[in-house]
Parts: C-alpha cells; sequence; structure tokens
C-alpha cells in the first residue's frame, strides 16, 4: 500500500476526481487538509493522526450521563458536542420522573447516534439489540483516529481480538470500547489494545498482534 | 547592550550583522512538536533568542455560551509574554500591546482554519513567550500553526510568518532586538507557502522600492521557515514509527 506523511497544504494528485476524506480541490488539484497519512488507492484519503470525534449518523458509541433534564438525558460522548438522550428512544416506556432509576448520573451505555443536524444537535438511540446500560466489564479510551485500525479491513482485527482473547468487545467510533470477560484476559485485552493505538499506522500490525498474544499466553501457561 | 546614543550605532561589521549573519538570512531556528501533554496539539519554537511555546485546544464547547457561533468554530488566540521573557520585569497580565497581537495573530491564522466543519465550538490557541528577543510575534504564528496541524484541525494550508526590516539605510532579514530597537523600519508579515499573504503589518517608514525589497526578502525567510514545519512534523511521525515493538516495554508500563 503506498502511504506517506502529509501535512495541511501538500499537493496530492492533479486529478480531481481523486479527491477522498481529508482532502480538498482548488483550481482542479487535491490537496490535503490534515496533517495525517495519506492513503492511495483510486481516490486519495488523509487518515489524520489526531483530532475530535465529530458524531455521525449511524455511530455505535460509548457515552456517559452527565446531566438529567425533564424527558432527556445529557450524554458525554467523547466529542466537542454532547449527545441527547430522549426518553421516548429508551426501549421501555418510562415516566419522566423515574428517569434516574434506569440511568443515572454517571452510567455508561452503548448507544446509537440516531440523527445529527446542521447545528450539532445529536440523538442518540437505545434502541437495538446491542445497545443498553453497560453493567460489567470494563471501558478504556483511545484516539478515535485509531479505531478504524483497531477494527481491521472488514473487521479482521477485532474478530481476530474477540476469538484469541476470550472476550466481548464493543468499539465505539468515539474511540471508547467496552471489553468484557475473564480478568486476566480483559488485563491482556487493554495491553493489546493500547498496542494497536500506539502503532496503528504501521504494516503488518494484525499479524505481528497474532505473534504478541501467542507469547503472551504461552507465558501465562 | 550596545551604546545607548542612536548617533554612532554601526550595524555592519565587514559585511556581516552584529551576530555574524549576513542581511539577507533568518536566525537559526528549532520546532519541536508535541511538547505537552494535556493539550490537544502543541509545539516549541526556538527562532535565534525567541522562546515560545504554542498549544491547541478544541474544538471544544464555547464558555461563555454566547460567544457561540452557529454555523461554524470560532479561533480564539492568546498571545502572552512572561513577565521574565524580557530584560526589564514585564508586568504581567493582557496590555495593549498584547491584545493587538492576539487579534492579528489571530486573523493570520483563522483563513486557513476551516471552521465550518465544527459549528457551535471553539478552537484555543495559546501562545506564551518565555524569551523574547524582537520578532515574538512572528515565532508565535509559526509555533501556533505547527500546533493546530498537530491538533488534527483541518486547515487549507500552514502559515509561515517572519519579518523584514531597514537599519542602517539597509534592508535586512528577521531583525534581531537591537536591529529593531534601533533600525528604521520592522515589517512582519505571515503567509502561506503558496504565496497568500494573512498578516502585514509595518512599523518606520520604507521607500516603496526598500518596501518591494523587504517584501520580497520577508517572503523568502516564510518559505525557508516553512520547510523547517514541514520537516518537524514529518519527522515527529517517523520517530513513532521507529520505536520497536517489545512486549517487556509494554509490561513495565
Amino acid at each position: 500500500m503506498d502511504r506517506k506523511v502529509v501535512i495541511p497544504g501538500d499537493l496530492l494528485s492533479e486529478d480531481a476526481k481523486r479527491s477522498g476524506e481529508g482532502t480538498f480541490i482548488k483550481d482542479g488539484k487535491v490537496y490535503s487538509l490534515l496533517y495525517g497519512l495519506a492513503n492511495y488507492r483510486d481516490r486519495i484519503n488523509v487518515i489524520p493522526l489526531a483530532g475530535k470525534y465529530v458524531p455521525h449518523s449511524g455511530d455505535n458509541i460509548i457515552g456517559v450521563v452527565k446531566d438529567i433534564t425533564f424527558s432527556n438525558w445529557i450524554i458525554d460522548i467523547n466529542s466537542p458536542y454532547d449527545g441527547l438522550l430522549h426518553i421516548s428512544e429508551f426501549p421501555k416506556r418510562i415516566e419522566a420522573d423515574e428517569m434516574s432509576r434506569y440511568l443515572c448520573m454517571g452510567s455508561s451505555i452503548m448507544t446509537k447516534v440516531k440523527d445529527v443536524n446542521s447545528t450539532m444537535k445529536v440523538e442518540l438511540t437505545l434502541n437495538e439489540k446491542k445497545l443498553g446500560l453497560i453493567k460489567t466489564g470494563r471501558v478504556i479510551e483511545i484516539s478515535h483516529t485509531r479505531v478504524p485500525r483497531l477494527i481491521g479491513k472488514g473487521g479482521s482485527m477485532i474478530s481476530m481480538l474477540k476469538k484469541e482473547l476470550n472476550c466481548n468487545i464493543f468499539v465505539g467510533q468515539n474511540g471508547r470500547i467496552w471489553i468484557n470477560g475473564g480478568a486476566e484476559d480483559m488485563d491482556l485485552a487493554l495491553k493489546t489494545i493500547l498496542i494497536i493505538e500506539k502503532e496503528a499506522h504501521t504494516n503488518g500490525l494484525t499479524d505481528r498482534i497474532v505473534d504478541f498474544l501467542k507469547r503472551e499466553k504461552g507465558a501465562r501457561s | 547592550m550596545i551604546v545607548m546614543d542612536e548617533s554612532n550605532i554601526s550595524f555592519f561589521k565587514d559585511g556581516l550583522r552584529l551576530d555574524g549573519r549576513r542581511a539577507d538570512e533568518v536566525r537559526p531556528i528549532k520546532i519541536e512538536v508535541g511538547v505537552l501533554a494535556r493539550a490537544d496539539g502543541s509545539c516549541y519554537v526556538e527562532m535565534g533568542g525567541n522562546k515560545v511555546i504554542a498549544a491547541v485546544y478544541g474544538p471544544r464547547e464555547v464558555h461563555p455560551r454566547h460567544l457561540q457561533e452557529v454555523t461554524r468554530a470560532i479561533v480564539r488566540y492568546r498571545y502572552n509574554m512572561a513577565s521574565f521573557s524580557v530584560e526589564e520585569r514585564k508586568r504581567p497580565g493582557p496590555d495593549r500591546r498584547s491584545y493587538e497581537l492576539s487579534k492579528v495573530s489571530r486573523e493570520a491564522l483563522e483563513p486557513v482554519i476551516l471552521t465550518s466543519y465544527f459549528p457551535r465550538s471553539v478552537i484555543d490557541v495559546f501562545v506564551e513567550v518565555l524569551q523574547a528577543d524582537a520578532g515574538t510575534r512572528t515565532a508565535g504564528i509559526n509555533a501556533a500553526s505547527v500546533a493546530l496541524a498537530d491538533a488534527g484541525i483541518p486547515m487549507k494550508s500552514m502559515i509561515s510568518s517572519c519579518a523584514a526590516g531597514k537599519v542602517g539605510d539597509t534592508i535586512v532579514l528577521d531583525p534581531m532586538k537591537e536591529e529593531d530597537n534601533f533600525g528604521q523600519a520592522d515589517m512582519p508579515i505571515a503567509m502561506m507557502p503558496n504565496g497568500e499573504i494573512t498578516l502585514m503589518q509595518m512599523d518606520g517608514r520604507l521607500s516603496p522600492d526598500e518596501f518591494r525589497q523587504a517584501m520580497e526578502m520577508a517572503i523568502r525567510g516564510c518559505k525557508e521557515i516553512y520547510e523547517v514545519q514541514r520537516k518537524s512534523l514529518i519527522e515527529r511521525y517517523n520517530q513513532i514509527e521507529m520505536e520497536p515493538i517489545s512486549p517487556q516495554e509494554v509490561e513495565s508500563q
């Protein structure tokens, strides 16, 4: 794969049709918008090395309740914008004065972005099978820019991790990750995810992680 | 310090300046990226005797609320000189000069930032001058530009900044303290590498010809600084890549 570090304003291509994410077009040429890695495929995408999470409709994320208003939970979603979870988006019908019995301040939830409007009002939902309150396991936070690498091409990395680590893992697009399993397995999962975060931009990472897990597990037994 | 009597100052010795530079030479530049752990983006810059540090936070929620813009992010820039940054202790806190520099520096950077990507938020830039030696606003803008890139903020281009001045009837690039204090003119500019100028100030007097010459010189200085900015950003990433993967190292953390 052809990859290169670029900085804002770098010329990427003379062909405007190859403009992808993290790029812009000026006078029919493609330039980089970000400091990051340029991926040369059919289209040129620039993947940032840092930055804040901006919610998009359809993202699965992990949030923390930071306030309760009449009929809405205000959710911190690790972003410049707060999420709003309306009472009607809770899977069960509940009364407004009972909201804190189901989700109280500090509760962590797996949730989905239902809609984002142009003023960045973020509406969340819990109306889906795998979503809901987090009762067990651990939540860790990495940079959201590393999430695609953690999931891997077509989910290759994450399915390998789930199998090898014997853990249930939910990856939020906002960089928060829920792990659930045995205490030792979770420790190893945590360590592995931190390695992936640190080396997200290197080639052949999945193979190296497989080796790493083999060594770690060998040392344990 | 050099002699205070303005009549008998000579700024050149054997065709070189007091610090041994040629007229069209910038002072040595050092740029370090990502020096602050808690900031979203940061940068430390040394341009000759100037030492400045820039921190970028955001995009984040706007406080106080009434400053919020519905369609775009706002940019706040704070230029501040440490009380120990100059020879005679500077009274700490904002003054008329730093308000002005904050405003012009913000306006030098804002045109390249894609503020429409982050409605209802703020991008905060803090520039602290730790040591001053003439040209702190240019050093601050250079640092802020790199720190913005480090924070992952989308920009159309980088910004580089450099000054030109006139001392002893000669146009010089990047004046240092003595030349700035006793010179005839000082003209800082900031620009994108493609030549678009986003800041231009001048004090003192230049004839149209001198102005053109100074402008040309300052643009060359900016391009030189741009190369250093670019190198520091790219090298930082290569450093990360070279770190070997060792399980022992992870264990000890």
